[in-house]
């Protein structure tokens, strides 16, 4: 026999699978989140998400040709995610450049400072948003409104989002269901019609999006359910306590964040822990952190701070939190 | 509620395309390469010389130590040389090599194919007969049977479980073998029962096999202590300390054997050859063989006798493909791919799968994204993405501290790597090593 056999160990196939299709399956997702973008912020929502996207794939490719001189990995789609996401953070009405600082901070110094995919502790998009938070805070809290802005972009007329203007006026001594009159009702809210980032404003499409990406294996549910579910019971202890200075747990959800942060910044593959059991703790501690800065800290939302305060924690979490053996609890009979 | 393991599994397309075909003999080979190490242990000791006449089933070499087995000639003949050969893993081996003339059995050997249900002796003599046929574990392990049977002092076998789970894609040789000699299994079973002295065993199956679980729970119904149960289908099912998990519920400590938790398991087509030896007097000379792949002509069950070239075995099924870029012996996930097709069928040779070059191509290797998917997969509930760099890094004592010797290299985390890792190649290497720093360390 001539033929020249091919001599490898086993296993002999594989699933197929690859990062650019999980990347893919991503960005899939995002398509409805996208789409409720354009339709409550129009161009702004459309300028933001393509600058941010174009930069942090450029980031990418020129630190790794000029700086790293590796391989050029663009095509694993990681950059593009991490752009959509960043973009998602971010107000419609935020100047084109603070986009690009934004981007370049994520990739630059989120990302590829710790020698790229799969290396990065902190979520490289949020890591970006932070940035911009700390530098920009006054361009980064101000909020366009919904539908009325879609043909504006720098000069969109702003307002608070629901979360800022409760936090407002529990701190003017009123009482919250005065606060949640001039609100918009639970329904608008779940379709996405508030003030807020491009990304974290429609429940509706986040939990499509969610839903794809469970049926795809992309990511589990633990993390999303016990995140969502402890600032649920948190929220809803405080709200027992004293409704009249502590918001619903149903509006926590789904203002500030919640949903965008444990649907698709908390599952970042590569910070979050390796486990079901380190995932539920990191989920757990992502949600507590979250309440106690709404409640006891000066920013009215805190996903961001409380994921990468989480992320810090993750490498410890992996050390300790160990799948249970198979063989280690010993049945004899 | 099918019954399975707990953790981790995956479930590669199964590809059974030569299921439900019947088993068919082929024309004896002019020749055939019988190897000396068709077991784990040392080789068998040849006691023919170049020259000499054998018939069909006659001793040709004697095992030697513990863990070794009798080989017999599996074609009448004449003995042409003692020398060595590539066997699967590519390693040369001595094996003793017959020209094949007419088909002559030594005498005693009833190589009929009638049913001899009845059998009145006891679990000694049982066990003595199954020693001498020089009967291993079919399923690939290649472990002598006679070896298991004898419990160590101080252990008490409470189960016999027997592996018709056959969870690895493409193979079907169990399969066809449970839908073609259910009763011979039943007999089979109930001899290893009595030699073991146990009174109940238990047939796992994997649920894509309607047919043959119906068939077997019929049979079954007539025996004493045997029961049959549906297990689902996911990879690694048929994994030895995963079967006894899902049967019995029990985990063989890690380290351990399953007899630690009462239980001796069987493969389907070890419990068949343990038929023939006791009830048909034949050592294990011949054994079921799946041939399949998908630019495969003819996907087949093919009755074979040992030493019988790989070769013989793909022109019978229609040829090589055009196309071919590994043959591999045994299963996709777990099997040995050949550096050529003159490698002789061994006891273990459970399949020959043949894969095109499309298939058998690897991807190129790219960073961990830590998508944990590996640590969710593996039945041992291992984390591969840690166990690779480790051994990458000869780090040998906090592999061990790990556990990487729980792992049984079934290569579910290689096979669902997204950033198609070779997770156990490495893996796999680092095991071997802590397993020479342990040895050493007994010493
Ligand atoms: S499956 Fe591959 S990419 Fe995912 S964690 Fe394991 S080694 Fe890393
Ligand atoms: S580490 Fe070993 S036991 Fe675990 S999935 Fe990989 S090969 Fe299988």
């Amino acid at each position: 026999m001539s033929k020249l056999l091919t001599v490898s160990p086993s296993p002999h196939i594989n699933s197929n699978q690859s990062v650019e299709k999980l990347m893919f399956g991503v960005v899939i997702s995002l398509v409805p989140v996208f789409l409720a973008s354009l339709y409550f912020f129009g161009i702004g929502a459309l300028i933001i998400t393509t600058i941010s996207i174009v930069t942090c794939m450029l980031t990418e490719m020129i630190i790794q040709k000029y700086l790293l001189q590796t391989e050029i990995r663009i095509r694993d789609g990681s950059a593009i995610v991490t752009g959509l996401l960043l973009a998602f953070n971010l107000p419609s009405n935020l100047p084109w450049w603070m986009v690009v600082l934004g981007s370049v901070f994520a990739i630059g110094i989120g990302k590829m400072t710790y020698g790229g995919l799969g290396n990065n502790p902190f979520n490289p998009a949020l890591a970006g948003r932070v940035f911009l938070l700390i530098s920009f805070p006054v361009q980064m809290t101000s909020w366009p409104l919904p539908i009325t802005s879609r043909m504006h972009y720098i000069d969109a007329a702003t307002g608070a989002t629901p979360l800022g203007y409760v936090k407002e006026a529990i701190r003017n001594g009123e009482t919250v269901s005065d606060a949640m009159t001039q609100l918009p009702d639970h329904m608008q809210m779940f379709l996405g019609q508030m003030s807020g980032s491009l990304g974290e404003i429609s429940a509706l499409a986040l939990i499509i999006g969610f839903l794809w990406m469970l049926y795809k294996r992309i990511i589990t549910w633990h993390i999303p359910v016990i995140m969502v579910g402890t600032v649920y019971i948190f929220t809803g202890l405080l709200w027992l306590i004293d409704p009249s200075k502590n918001a619903a747990p149903l509006f926590h959800i789904l203002t500030g964040g919640v949903l965008l942060g444990a649907i698709y910044m908390a599952t970042d593959l590569v910070t979050s822990p390796m486990t079901k059991t380190g995932m539920v703790i990191y989920a757990a501690g992502i949600g507590i952190i979250t309440v106690v800065i709404r409640v006891f800290g000066s920013y009215p939302e805190g996903v961001s701070f409380a994921i990468l305060i989480m992320n810090a924690f993750v490498p410890l979490i992996n050390k300790y939190v160990k799948p249970s053996r198979f063989g280690k609890e010993v049945k004899h009979g | 509620m099918l019954k399975t393991f707990p953790k981790g599994g995956v479930h590669p397309p199964e590809n059974k395309l030569s299921a439900h075909l019947p088993i068919r003999q082929i024309p004896l080979p002019p020749s055939v390469t019988i190897l000396l190490s068709q077991h784990m242990g040392a080789p068998a000791k040849a006691i023919v010389e170049k020259g000499d006449q054998v018939r069909a089933g006659q001793l040709i070499a004697t095992g030697e130590g513990f863990l070794s087995g009798n080989v017999h000639a599996s074609v009448s003949g004449k003995v042409t040389r003692i020398d060595e050969v590539q066997d699967a893993s590519g390693y040369k081996r001595q094996a003793v090599f017959i020209e094949t003339a007419g088909d002559e059995w030594f005498e005693g050997i009833k190589s009929d194919d009638i049913l001899e249900k009845d059998f009145d002796i006891d679990g000694q003599e049982i066990i003595k007969r199954i020693t001498e046929a020089g009967i291993v574990g079919l399923g690939g392990a290649t472990f002598p049977s006679h070896v298991k049977l004898n419990v160590p002092r101080g252990k008490k076998a409470k189960f016999l479980v027997v592996n018709g789970v056959e969870c690895e894609p493409y193979l079907t040789s169990d399969h066809a073998l449970m839908l073609e000699k259910g009763e011979e299994i039943m007999v089979g079973v109930q001899l290893l029962k009595k030699a073991l002295n146990v009174k109940l065993a238990h047939i796992g199956i994997e649920n894509n096999k309607p047919d043959a679980i119906r068939h077997l729970k019929e049979l079954s119904a007539k025996h004493e202590g045997i029961q049959v149960h549906a297990l689902k289908v996911k990879y690694p099912q048929g994994g030895e300390k995963q079967l006894i998990r899902a049967i019995t519920g029990r985990e063989v400590p890690s380290g351990g054997l399953p007899v630690d938790v009462g239980v001796v398991v069987f493969n389907i087509g070890t419990v068949y050859a343990v038929y023939e030896a006791v009830q048909k007097n034949k050592p294990l000379i011949e054994r079921i063989v799946t041939i399949t792949g998908k630019d495969i002509k003819q996907p087949s069950n093919f009755r074979v006798r040992i030493g019988t070239p790989i070769s013989a075995l793909i022109e019978a099924a229609g040829g090589l493909p055009e196309n071919t870029g590994k043959v591999i012996m045994g299963g996709p996930m777990m099997g040995k791919a050949l550096g050529n097709s003159e490698v002789p069928v061994v006891k273990g040779t459970s399949g020959i799968l043949i894969l095109s070059d499309t298939e058998s191509s690897r991807s190129i290797i790219q960073p961990c994204i830590r998508c944990a998917k590996c640590v969710s997969v593996c039945p041992m509930c291992l984390e591969p993405y840690l166990l690779m760099p480790l051994a990458q890094q000869n780090k040998f004592d906090t592999l061990e501290a790990a556990h990487v010797m729980d792992c049984i290299e079934c290569g579910s985390c290689s096979y669902i790597c997204p950033a198609s890792r070779p997770l156990l190649d490495y893996i796999r290497q680092g095991k071997s090593s802590v397993g020479k720093i342990i040895r050493s360390r007994k010493k």
